[in-house]
């Protein structure tokens, strides 16, 4: 398997800056290169962070009191919809992508994605997915306001943005598909002689395991919002009980996708964390094996739990029972991944840059939110927690302290060697703490407000809510304004950062850990035009 | 260049941009137009057409870069697992639509006819439902009663359904032989072999279009027939585009076949187009047998 690079472009022009980029704004809009669609992935998904953020401060600021302050609630519903989808389609996806893009050819020692042309091809398709579903806002009746789940017969009221909505998720899983095909094509074809699959950093692992689900889901949804559209357009009856049918078939559908979807987000983020606990804690990662293995099972066990998400909506009892139990088997290969990075951390010599900081929170942070989804699989007791605040403070602690974090992360510590500079470690430190507390006092007093009984889901509450609620939006506030020093740190590293010229290996001996660290900083337009030597990695 | 020591990395993709522009366009016309907007239909048409000249110039490169040899053993890997993960997310889709014909006819439909934890409903909704398959539902009783509004028949399994079954299995048949045509490098079985599968593919479609337009016209069978017309168009409707898009892509290979493309040792183009032919005729026996027969 050699992989020595050609290249050539679609027109057979003999070009002689073949290798290097095109130049202009054409160079972004026709690249097969996987480090500029990497790029184009990361910035996309920065700038939908921001946009997404900017929805999640209206939400928060009408939640800093009862009664209603600034907008009306169709609208504060449309942005408790968009927030998510936004987030979830166009912020944090699209950024592990970017980071597979960036990393995986330089982990496995490939020249470049496997199909390059599809790569391009599904980046330009995820905009067109997320610009569609944004343009839904402007619309007569207003963006979706049914819950980013977009539960039938309710959806089925939305204005003249239903369609829109639907064919941005078809685009959406038509990127993702490709996006996937792509990696897993990528994985097993082109990795350098000697990288067997069980030498494969965990980066990799996590994403193989994450486009699998990608191929598996995708399809699922895009056929529950098939339905949707001919129920509301060519008057079949898949959701309408007077018809035959029965609006609880969406939901068994929609989370047939949607427990495996919350997974896409959360594999790869613990596919970075085990690349960078590491190369902090100086010792190789605990557990190699059992990290891949984990891994696996729990993207089985994603397809068998879905109606955890519906414990209220009037299952039988066996079926209640079945899926409380199998929830419960999740926390087995969690808690192998949770104790493997605590004892990879175990008496090795830790230094706390950024990175590791963030790296050590998500550890933390996510453990907790962990935890309140054990409390939520025990079928009696999710009847109380049901679609109130609990469940937000749940899943935005496994997104935010988690996959966020470790996005945060991952740029911290790969930015040096994408761009050759150092960024400010000092602002570094302050945007983690300043990030860490917030976060904390954003969602912790959510707990509270769910368990005392708050909805999720309403512009307005009732005033016993009132103190925590303030509290919340307090730290999101923090938290919201935190992240613009993000945006200064990525901008101040791409200009030099500190001026400070970076080694090839950036990070202390972490040439150990992983191949990107033996090309130069920044890397070459290709990665490995021959494939590298295959060095024992320390993980074995 | 050699071409067989080298992973080939294209540059400068301006196809792609296309296609993602004409797949917007032809979405967000389609959109507009359920919307009822009069410039939906234009939009949709201008964005399908813009697809179709992308396939044909996607397709154009691919095939001359190919034929040039350019793709080397290790590139035409990365194309057969593409394929074969496309296939897979194929089988999803249509795992979805099949999974809402278990569902209504062994839960729902049951748990309206009162069955299980569907009591309280019958009894308080719809006493007089009975539970049968097909149905269109509760909705149309009058009075608690049955009503002739809305009634339709089933779609029998075994007039033209079960000789749309023949002729698929027979053109999995005519595929291979066209394959084994190529294999042997007999240019004429290869090309005779397609010309019979992508005619008993049409010849399926047509089948399959007179069989709706019976259902719509005589059996009274249309989309708004509760969930057992919703559930059979659904599937057969997909399954018909596929047929169709098979059928096409066959007729992309036919068309390179008789320009004396492929060589025994190198046809990926076939080979994918193949394998999505032998998917559709799977699925439609799937079809036959859960949605005709049973």
């Amino acid at each position: 398997m050699s992989a020595v690079i050609a290249e050539h472009d679609d027109h057979h022009e003999h070009d002689d800056h073949a290798h290097g980029p095109e130049k202009g704004i054409l160079r972004w809009i026709i690249t097969t290169n996987h480090k500029d669609i990497g790029t184009l992935y990361l910035f996309f998904a920065l700038a939908m962070f921001f946009v997404g953020g900017i929805m999640a401060m209206i939400i928060r600021a009408e939640l800093f009191e009862p009664g209603m302050q600034f907008v009306q609630p169709q609208f504060f519903n449309s942005m408790t919809t968009m927030h998510a989808l936004v987030m979830v389609f166009g912020a944090v996806m699209p950024a592990f992508v970017g980071l597979a893009n960036w990393m995986i050819p330089m982990m496995i020692g490939a020249p470049d994605m496997a199909l390059p042309r599809m790569n391009n091809m599904s980046f330009w398709v995820l905009v067109a997915g997320v610009l569609m579903l944004a343009s839904t806002l402007f619309m007569e009746g207003g963006a979706p306001a049914g819950g980013w789940t977009l539960y039938p017969p309710l959806v089925l009221q939305t204005g003249k943005a239903l369609p829109f909505a639907i064919f941005s998720v078809h685009l959406l899983g038509i990127s993702s598909i490709m996006g996937a095909i792509n990696i897993i094509a990528t994985i097993f074809n082109m990795r350098a002689p000697g990288m067997t699959l069980m030498k494969m950093p965990l980066f990799v692992w996590t994403w193989l395991i994450t486009a699998f689900l990608l191929i598996a889901v995708m399809p699922v949804f895009a056929g529950a919002v098939t339905m949707l559209l001919t129920d509301r357009f060519f008057g079949t009856s898949f959701f309408d009980a007077a018809g035959g049918g029965d609006p609880v078939l969406y939901q068994h559908i929609f989370w047939f996708f949607g427990h495996p979807e919350v997974y896409i987000m959360i594999l790869p983020t613990f596919g970075v964390a085990s690349t960078i606990i590491p190369v902090f804690a100086r010792k190789p990662l605990f557990g190699y094996s059992s990290m891949v293995y984990a891994t696996a099972s729990i993207a089985f066990l994603s397809f068998i739990v879905w109606a955890h998400h519906m414990f209220t909506v009037g299952m039988p009892v066996a079926g209640e029972l079945y899926f409380m139990y199998a929830t419960m088997l999740i926390a087995i290969p969690t808690g192998v991944k949770v104790f493997n990075w605590t004892a990879t951390m175990w008496k090795g010599a830790m230094t706390f840059e950024t990175p590791m900081l963030f790296s050590i929170a998500f550890v933390v942070l996510f453990t907790i939110g962990g935890f309140t989804g054990l409390m939520m699989s025990i079928a009696p007791s999710d009847f109380q927690y049901h679609d109130t605040y609990f469940i937000v403070a749940h899943f935005h602690y496994t997104l935010v302290p988690a996959s966020v974090f470790i996005l945060m992360a991952a740029g911290y510590y790969w930015l040096p060697k994408w761009t050759g500079h150092m960024y400010n470690e000092k602002i570094g430190q302050l945007h983690f703490w300043l990030s860490t507390v917030s976060v904390n006092i954003l969602f912790f007093p959510q707990h509270f407000l769910g368990l005392a009984g708050m909805p999720r889901r309403i512009p307005d509450y009732a005033v016993q809510f009132a103190d925590w609620n303030m509290i919340s939006s307090i730290g999101g506030f923090i938290f919201g304004a935190s992240q613009l020093l993000f945006l200064y740190i990525v901008i101040d590293t791409i200009r030099g950062g500190t001026g400070e010229k970076v080694s090839d290996e950036v990070w202390e001996d972490a040439h150990k850990h992983g191949l990107e660290w033996t090309l130069p900083s920044p890397p070459p337009y290709h990665s490995f035009t021959t494939p590298p030597t295959i060095i024992p990695t320390e993980h074995i | 260049m050699s071409s067989s020591q080298t992973y080939y990395i294209p540059h400068k993709a301006t196809w792609p941009v296309m296609a993602t522009g004409g797949l917007a366009m032809l979405l967000a016309g389609f959109a507009n137009y359920l919307n009822g907007s009069s410039i939906g239909s234009t939009l949709m048409i201008l964005g399908f057409a813009i697809f179709i000249v992308m396939l044909a110039g996607w397709f154009t490169l691919q095939s001359t870069e190919s034929e040039a040899g350019m793709y080397s053993h290790q590139v035409g890997i990365s194309y057969r697992m593409g394929m074969m993960w496309f296939i897979f997310s194929e089988v999803m889709f249509f795992a979805v639509f099949f999974g809402t014909l278990w569902y209504t006819r062994n839960l729902s439909v049951p748990w309206l006819g009162g069955e299980g934890v569907g009591a309280a409903t019958k009894e308080f909704l719809w006493p007089n439902f009975e539970a049968t398959w097909p149905t269109n539902g509760p909705g149309k009783l009058v009075n608690g009663l049955p009503t002739a509004d809305g009634e339709f028949e089933k779609m029998s399994a075994w007039g033209l359904p079960f000789l749309n079954t023949l002729i698929l299995l027979s053109s999995g048949v005519t595929c291979t032989w066209a394959h084994h045509g190529l294999l042997a490098n007999h240019r004429d079985q290869l090309i005779k072999g397609l010309i019979a599968t992508v005619a008993l593919g049409f010849l399926f479609v047509a089948f399959q279009a007179i069989e709706y337009h019976e259902a719509y016209t005589e059996m009274g069978l249309t989309l708004g027939s509760g969930i057992y017309g919703s559930t059979f168009f659904m599937l057969t409707g997909f399954h018909g585009f596929h047929v169709c898009v098979g059928a096409i892509i066959l007729s992309v290979v036919l068309f390179r076949s008789s320009k004396g493309h492929f060589k025994p040792e190198n046809h990926f183009a076939f080979e994918a187009a193949a394998w999505y032919w032998h998917f559709v005729d799977v699925v439609w026996l799937g079809l036959f047998i859960f949605v005709y027969i049973m």
